[in-house]
């Protein structure tokens, strides 16, 4: 451990808004020299923001970033990096087609004819020293594209270090790898640590946080909360301070009995992603799919929507089996889809909030069969605005300009005057603030009320607690685990969710 | 909330009408440039004929209005026109069918082309540059085939000339001699009007432009819609085709490419957005004006063709601009 003289960053005051969200209220993080620091704290406490600012992705709105005790202004990723300070995002950010080495050096080439030409030889032999280092094995001439997930990250470490950086940001960064890649990753850590980098470690998971990180540092609503030293603390104090009391305040009220079955799905399989996948969901029910990133859940949603297509599988709809080739299909069958990116998927974001509501079901707004009723758009809208509580100015208005909770909550309105009754959510809250987030988790329940029967994917597992009725877990393209809401928790879903044996066979 | 957020709305909606009203007060001060430089140009005559020199152009840039909104391009329109004019001149005049005949072969031509367009873009997934920069050569030269690289002449049917040169206003009102290509031209837009605002097509035109994958997400089967507009663009290709082989009293099978960049230049000054989800068909009618009295005016004062030219590529290039600074500004 490394006392206070060592500190590499302070950041303190910081604040930081979008539109729509306080994404940091004064902000506080000190990272000392030669320590892995865990950031920690649920989706959208800010420490993605906080950690964005000091890499120089998002601009502070104000406040102080001191770095080896001098005052610094990090106006872009550049600068960032000039003075030692590299993140690795989530999203890894590699050029696909280029090969190892070209990735690494690219936009400070050594070039060789009077600068003319690039020194592919170069390139390649300071390549392969730095993964000498790392220990690393991997050509510098393999293509990124043929690299496996925790390859990349790999080459994205090696890339930082590259710039000779002092401190290291991951963000979430085994969230896609193997166990094995995992203990790779954490020598490469232990490394790193003992050349004296400071390590920001951002990630949910508190095994690894426990195992691998010196300090503990804890968000929660936009908000700096506390640091802890790992060492001395437990699991259940660091989850505390993390979730605060509103968590568990509730868990969800399960009906006593549910509807007829609305949807069953049987041996749904798409190679390499889905294998096998069956499961009934009733009316009334809140179904929990939970699991690690990658495990295929968003697949399910969009093969049983008929977004992607499939090898095999057939679905059910209210006991009658029916054909679904695409999205036009699904909807035709009852089903709305509430993709994890609304923008990308969800909104036609210029559009207004009218035209958004009705787009799924613009058929049923006609006169003469060609001429949208305006009239009669307006008064759903209107009605679907106040039922979901949507704050906008009026229904003329961009959705471009709502908050993430309302743009939720215009898709919800979509699917609701589509007549949808098997709506998939997925990652219902994911860009929500706290507040918003309980709106929406309060329309799950009153929509499952209604007898709506709605399938939930999310990877917070404190909200597929919160909210399902039942829990089904995904590892890997199978289903792993079932579970009543009654004897779910959280270690016994990881278990499921990282039960890796089922795939050897 | 109400309040708070009423700026926001009333600056949207500002920033949406701004290409429109810029492109439209350019349009005014045009006129009163070239009327203060020349007395030769605000005059009726004169008014008469930038009117006439537009409906082609402005017809044209109609239906490329829907391709664009809809996040697509359509380079074929130029030769379509030129394609669907021969094929009236081949069926009238060739095998001397009557004109209405004539027309609604016209028409069909034109959509043909447009519906392979679509079918070859939402289908087989070719990116809209190459599908349609692909049937620009093949409607070439299926019109230089068919016309036997020849002219068509309708001199045997005198009628054929008035359907864009003729003057049913003039026969009302005495002197108001206004062709009947122009009263098309604005009946084109009426119709492009309604279609684009009030019926599930236009909807969906935005649509597909603001959003494809969430507007497919939503249960609309956009490979259709897609190839409906497209279809839609040819068929108004088809009756650019028709009021220029009237006005010309011949189906000229070497003229029409040059013309789908006039066309797409007058939907981008009316301020309908290149990325897509964004037009009007104010905006485009206002745009081709712009072009064709910029052209009129330049002549008037003797610039010499070429320098038109390169005018207006210049004008083009300011109104795209002005484009990207509004949407910008709007981020």
């Amino acid at each position: 451990m490394s006392d206070s003289s060592d500190q590499l960053v302070l950041m303190e005051g910081i604040n930081k808004s979008f539109p729509g969200v306080q994404a940091l209220i004064d902000g506080f993080f000190e990272l000392r020299s030669g320590e892995v620091h865990a950031l920690c704290g649920e989706n959208g406490a800010g420490k993605s923001t906080l950690m964005k600012i000091l890499a120089g992705v998002y601009q502070k709105d104000s406040g102080k970033i001191f770095y080896n005790g001098r005052e610094v202004d990090i106006p872009n990723p550049r600068a960032a990096q000039l003075l030692g300070i590299s993140m690795i995002h989530q999203e890894l950010n590699l050029m696909n087609h280029l090969s190892v080495a070209h990735n690494i050096f690219i936009g400070r080439e050594p070039r060789r004819a009077f600068g003319l030409l690039l020194d592919e030889q170069l390139i390649n032999q300071q390549t392969s020293e730095l993964f000498a280092q790392l220990h690393i094995k991997l050509d510098p001439r393999t293509r990124v594209a043929d690299l496996s997930v925790a390859q990349q990250q790999m080459v994205e470490i090696a890339k930082a270090l590259s710039f000779d950086s002092r401190v290291l940001i991951m963000d979430e960064p085994t969230a896609a790898l193997t166990n094995a890649e995992i203990e790779d990753l954490f020598r490469i850590i232990g490394q790193l640590r003992e050349r004296g980098v400071g390590i920001v470690y951002i990630s949910h998971r508190m095994d690894e946080i426990k195992r691998i990180s010196d300090r503990v540092t804890v968000m929660r609503d936009s908000r700096y909360i506390a640091t802890l030293p790992t060492a001395s603390s437990s699991i259940d104090q660091i989850i505390n301070l993390m979730v605060g009391r509103t968590i568990y305040e509730s868990t969800p009220e399960v009906p006593e009995e549910y509807g007829e079955v609305a949807l069953e799905v049987r041996n749904l399989s798409r190679a390499p992603v889905l294998h096998d996948i069956n499961f009934t969901l009733r009316r009334g029910e809140i179904l929990g799919l939970a699991g690690l990133m990658g495990a295929g859940r968003t697949e399910v949603a969009r093969a049983i929507f008929g977004a992607d297509p499939r090898d095999s599988g057939e679905i059910f709809v209210h006991g009658r089996k029916v054909t679904i080739n695409s999205p036009y299909d699904a909807v035709r069958a009852g089903i709305g889809y509430l993709s994890e990116d609304r923008k990308r998927y969800g909104l036609a974001l210029g559009m207004d909030v009218e035209a958004n509501t009705v787009m799924a079901s613009l058929k049923d707004f006609l006169r003469f069969r060609t001429l949208v009723d305006r009239i009669r758009a307006r008064f759903v809208t209107d009605q679907q605005v106040s039922n979901l509580g949507i704050k906008t100015p009026s229904l003329q208005q961009a959705v471009r300009h709502l908050s993430g909770g309302n743009q939720q909550k215009v898709i919800i309105g979509k699917w609701l005057t589509a007549d949808s009754d098997i709506l998939i959510f997925d990652e219902p809250t994911r860009g929500i603030d706290v507040g918003a987030k309980n709106e929406i988790y309060h329309l799950l329940n009153s929509l499952a009320a209604q007898g709506k029967a709605i399938l939930m994917i999310s990877s917070e597992l404190p909200e597929i607690l919160r909210m399902s009725h039942r829990v089904i877990v995904m590892c890997e393209g199978r289903i792993t685990g079932e579970m009543p809401i009654s004897e779910a928790s959280q270690e016994r879903i990881m278990q499921y969710a990282t039960q890796r044996e089922a795939v050897v066979s | 909330m109400q309040t708070s957020s009423l700026g926001t709305l009333r600056f949207s909606m500002r920033s949406n009408a701004m290409q429109r009203v810029l492109a439209f007060s350019a349009l005014i001060v045009m006129i009163i440039i070239f009327s203060l430089a020349s007395p030769n140009f605000f005059t009726f005559s004169n008014i008469v004929s930038i009117l006439t020199a537009t409906a082609v152009n402005g017809v044209l840039a109609l239906g490329v209005t829907f391709v664009i909104i809809s996040g697509g391009i359509d380079l074929s329109i130029g030769t379509v026109m030129t394609f669907s004019a021969v094929i009236v001149g081949v069926l009238v005049t060739n095998n001397q069918l009557p004109i209405g005949v004539g027309l609604i072969g016209g028409l069909a031509a034109g959509g043909l082309c447009g519906f392979i367009n679509g079918l070859l873009i939402a289908k087989l997934k070719i990116p809209p540059f190459i599908a349609t920069l692909g049937m620009l050569n093949i409607a070439k030269g299926l019109a230089l085939i068919l016309s036997g690289l020849k002219p068509i002449y309708f001199t045997d049917t005198p009628a054929f000339s008035l359907i864009a040169m003729g003057s049913v206003l003039g026969a009302i009102i005495s002197g108001f001699t206004i062709p009947n290509a122009v009263l098309i031209m604005f009946g084109a837009a009426l119709i492009a009007s309604v279609l684009l605002n009030q019926t599930v097509l236009g909807r969906y035109t935005f649509a597909l432009g603001s959003n494809e994958e969430a507007t497919r997400l939503s249960g609309v089967n956009v490979d259709s819609w897609k190839i409906r507009v497209y279809t839609l663009c040819g068929v108004f290709s088809g009756l650019a085709g028709v009021l220029m082989a009237s006005r010309l009293n011949s189906a000229q099978p070497a003229l029409g490419q040059g013309y789908e960049l006039d066309a797409i230049a007058a939907a981008v000054i009316g301020g309908t957005s290149l990325s897509g989800g964004e037009g009007s068909i104010m905006g485009t009618i206002i745009g081709a004006f712009v072009i064709s009295t910029l052209t009129n005016g330049l002549r008037i004062l003797s610039v010499p063709q070429e320098w038109q030219t390169v005018i207006t590529g210049a004008i083009v290039i300011a109104a795209v601009y002005l484009d990207i600074v509004r949407r910008k500004r709007q981020r």
